[in-house]
């Protein structure tokens, strides 16, 4: 990060969100940015597995997403059950299974680029978080500048799939030959 | 509040490895990285907090085994999701008042600032912090650790930022307990924090722990920053002055964030 002449504080790192996270984060409706089935809605699932390829059940995934014309929310209200504000911002701890489920709007995009949601994982036994996207298939990701830095087999790790019935579909691998690509900036 | 969600508890064996083998590999690690570290030549600073950390077993198969793509970020990344009062009520931040009766234990205050590494406050966002109680014990499902709960007791709090980024909790100091990762294996009394900055970029979950713990030198989650000037930032420190008298006592506990926010590429011109 470039700095300017300021004085800098050196940063707080991170830790592990642990095994006992899911009475102090979750809250009603966490994973519903929208409400399922509404206008515009769409579901965003997926599996998350560890180097053995077994699910990871006490994983939590967060997004925020920008709306459908690509606006970014900046509305209040994720944790207040009376709220239908759009804020992007959804939150889910994965099942026994290692599944986790959203239903948000699917993100536009400015401009000729690519959408994509901001995603940052934490687990027990991940010492800190991890940051990835997941891109929105059919948005146009050859103008995108992470797309185009990355192998064919590593793209995929990034984008997701659409199902039969329009809604999206997308795994992450801790480790492993399909290896989810994780970011740093 | 809401509570841990339904699962089954797992009961995880504990592992095979002695104290003692667990406190060589730690040193061995920190002693490792120093010295990659020195060798590095590609000016990249190695995260704070190492992700590929055995002495922490089950980060074994959980820990990203490529190096994180460095990219600019870009639109959804320089922004925060927005939080404000609506989103938590005031009495969210005191943790003794959940219930109808006292917890039991050593009542704190806990208070501090979010701030950027450039000292700026960060105003208007949402801390969340979840800890075991006095006696080591999580509310959580899943702890199988035999110490009681405490019937006025959840140990879950959140709190908006003031226009300082100023917070303050008031709750009890939590005790320490033992997992599995090791024999006698004994996790330093610590709070979980949750912590959003000015952009997704900045979001951090840390853990917050008390001065003078001789558990310090034996955890590996402690000793996964790699650093003793970056593992000393997660301590907090008491203030003597910011005691409520004949009540509680008083820790504080700043927390910076870092990562590139909205305001980055016009700073840096």
């Amino acid at each position: 990060m470039t700095s300017t002449n300021e004085t800098r504080l050196a940063a707080t790192p991170g830790q592990t969100v642990g095994p006992f996270f899911h009475f102090g984060l979750n809250y009603v409706g966490m994973n519903h940015v929208v409400a399922p089935g509404s206008a515009g809605a769409v579901r965003l699932s997926g599996i998350i597995r560890d180097g053995a390829g077994e699910p990871v059940p006490d994983a939590l995934i967060e997004i925020f997403g920008a709306d459908a014309d690509g606006a970014i929310p900046q509305e209040q209200g994720s944790l207040d059950p009376g709220s239908d504000a759009f804020t992007g911002f959804g939150r889910a701890a994965t099942d026994d299974a290692g599944a986790y489920e959203f239903w948000t709007r699917e993100p536009g995009s400015r401009a000729r680029g690519a959408a994509f949601f901001a995603v940052t994982l934490f687990a027990r036994g991940l010492p800190s978080h991890l940051h990835t996207r997941i891109y929105v298939p059919g948005t146009p990701l050859t103008n995108d500048a992470l797309m185009a830095s990355l192998s064919e087999s590593q793209r995929e790790t990034l984008v997701a799939i659409r199902d039969a019935d329009g809604n999206l579909q997308h795994h992450i691998h801790l480790q492993g030959n399909r290896e989810t690509v994780f970011l740093d900036y | 509040m809401t509570h841990g969600q339904a699962a089954a508890p797992v009961d995880r064996q504990t592992g095979s490895a002695t104290q003692d083998q667990i406190t060589a590999e730690i040193i061995a690690s920190h002693a490792e990285q120093e010295r990659a570290e020195r060798a590095s030549t590609d000016g990249r600073e190695p995260p704070l907090t190492t992700l590929d950390f055995a002495p922490y077993r089950s980060s074994i198969l959980r820990h990203p085994t490529k190096n994180p793509k460095l990219v600019d970020p870009e639109t959804i990344e320089l922004y925060s999701p927005a939080f404000g009062e609506r989103d938590v009520a005031p009495i969210e931040a005191d943790l003794t008042a959940q219930h109808n009766g006292e917890p039991q234990g050593e009542k704190i205050t806990v208070s501090g600032r979010l701030l950027d590494t450039r000292g700026r406050p960060i105003p208007s966002q949402l801390i969340e912090i979840w800890q075991a109680n006095a006696s080591g014990r999580y509310i959580h499902q899943r702890d199988q650790h035999p110490a009681p709960l405490d019937p006025h007791f959840t140990g879950a709090g959140r709190a908006i930022t003031g226009a300082s980024g100023e917070y303050s909790f008031t709750t009890i100091k939590p005790g320490p307990y033992p997992w599995r990762n090791h024999q006698n294996a004994w996790r330093p009394a610590h709070i979980h924090f949750s912590v959003f900055g000015r952009a997704f970029t900045q979001r951090l979950v840390t853990q917050m722990y008390f001065p003078g713990d001789p558990l310090f030198a034996l955890d590996p989650i402690y000793n996964s920053i790699r650093n003793q000037a970056d593992r000393d930032r997660l301590l907090s420190r008491y203030d003597h002055d910011a005691n409520v008298p004949e009540v509680s006592r008083a820790l504080l506990f700043d927390i910076v964030v870092d990562g590139p926010d909205s305001t980055w590429f016009e700073d840096a011109s």
